[in-house]
């Protein structure tokens, strides 16, 4: 499988590098579709009304949202093929400040490890990123260290 | 959702209140879109048995989702969730109902805020766990 994607060489010498920052402009929808796939009603990711009179003061992301900001782009950097996939090991999420509409949040993930195994399957490439999630105020808002298993 | 919930409150060894799922694989394609994880394996059935997998398999970042939620009904909206650590352990299937549970396991307070650590899991219906975890979270006092 190595061989048809990027080899561990490859991989390797990616370690410490930044991929390119991702920029998303948060608005109520993306909010409002997160928490219809998750099928999570909880009314301070929805309700302005609500929202307001909480302890927030306004709607703001569910605090696992931040998972999806930024990871597709880290599938298009890392594999070459369109067979190959990444699936997670772990996540390791940090939450810092909540996230609102009107947001604009830069998603700067950069490879801290990466790692072979010998298995069962054949080899087994782990990576490690981290992810640093700023708002507009350049106030870091979320930190997360994924570890991912390439396929 | 209940009403809120204090650090008083809180026992350690008690539990949170579970929460159940029934993904299916239209929840797991709303998903892929909702996030940008476009793996096959969550909604091509032929391209996951072609990896072996025995059909579709939920995305391991919505099972850590179903548990964020079940933490944020739990320490209500005066509650904040700062840390949430997770290993994917196991696969879940659409059609079958996923199970989310957590224990406390410590409490503490430390620079003026009130620290809880609870223990989480999903579980699938042969209570095998897929997901384990730790989630921190801070809760308002009664007093204040």
């Amino acid at each position: 499988m190595a061989a048809d994607g990027l080899s561990i060489e490859e991989l390797k010498s990616k370690i410490g590098a930044e991929l390119e920052p991702v920029v998303y402009e948060i608005e109520k929808g993306m909010l409002r579709r997160f928490a219809q796939a998750v099928g999570d009603p909880n009314p301070l990711w929805q309700d302005d009304e609500y929202a307001a009179k909480s302890s927030f003061g306004s709607i703001i992301a569910p605090p696992t949202f931040v998972l999806t900001l930024g990871f597709d782009r880290v599938v298009h950097q890392l594999t070459r093929i369109p067979s190959q996939t990444i699936i997670h090991a772990t996540t390791e999420l940090e939450h810092c400040q909540p996230v609102r509409p009107g947001d604009v949040i830069t998603a700067t993930t950069k490879i801290a490890g990466v790692r072979q195994r010998e298995g069962k399957i054949g080899k087994t490439t782990f990576v490690t990123f981290d992810i640093t999630y700023k708002n507009q105020r350049q106030e870091v808002v979320a930190r997360c260290r994924q570890m991912a298993i390439i396929r | 959702m209940t009403g809120q919930l204090y650090y008083e409150g809180v026992v350690v060894g008690g539990e949170i209140t579970t929460l159940l799922k029934q993904p299916t694989t239209r929840q797991l394609v709303m998903w892929a879109g909702a996030s940008g994880d476009y793996n096959p394996i969550h909604y091509d059935k032929d391209f996951a048995q072609s990896r072996g997998l025995p059909g579709v398999v939920v995305h391991g970042q919505l099972a850590s989702c179903f548990l964020g939620q079940m933490v944020t009904d739990w320490i209500g909206e005066q509650g904040r969730l700062k840390k949430l650590t997770l290993t994917y352990r196991g696969m879940n299937f659409p059609g079958e109902t996923l199970i989310c549970k957590g224990t406390v396991t410590k409490k503490y307070i430390e620079d003026g805020q009130r620290f809880v650590v609870c223990s989480l899991w999903t579980e699938n219906p042969k209570r095998e766990k897929t997901v384990t975890g730790t989630a921190v979270v801070t809760l308002p006092s009664r007093g204040s």
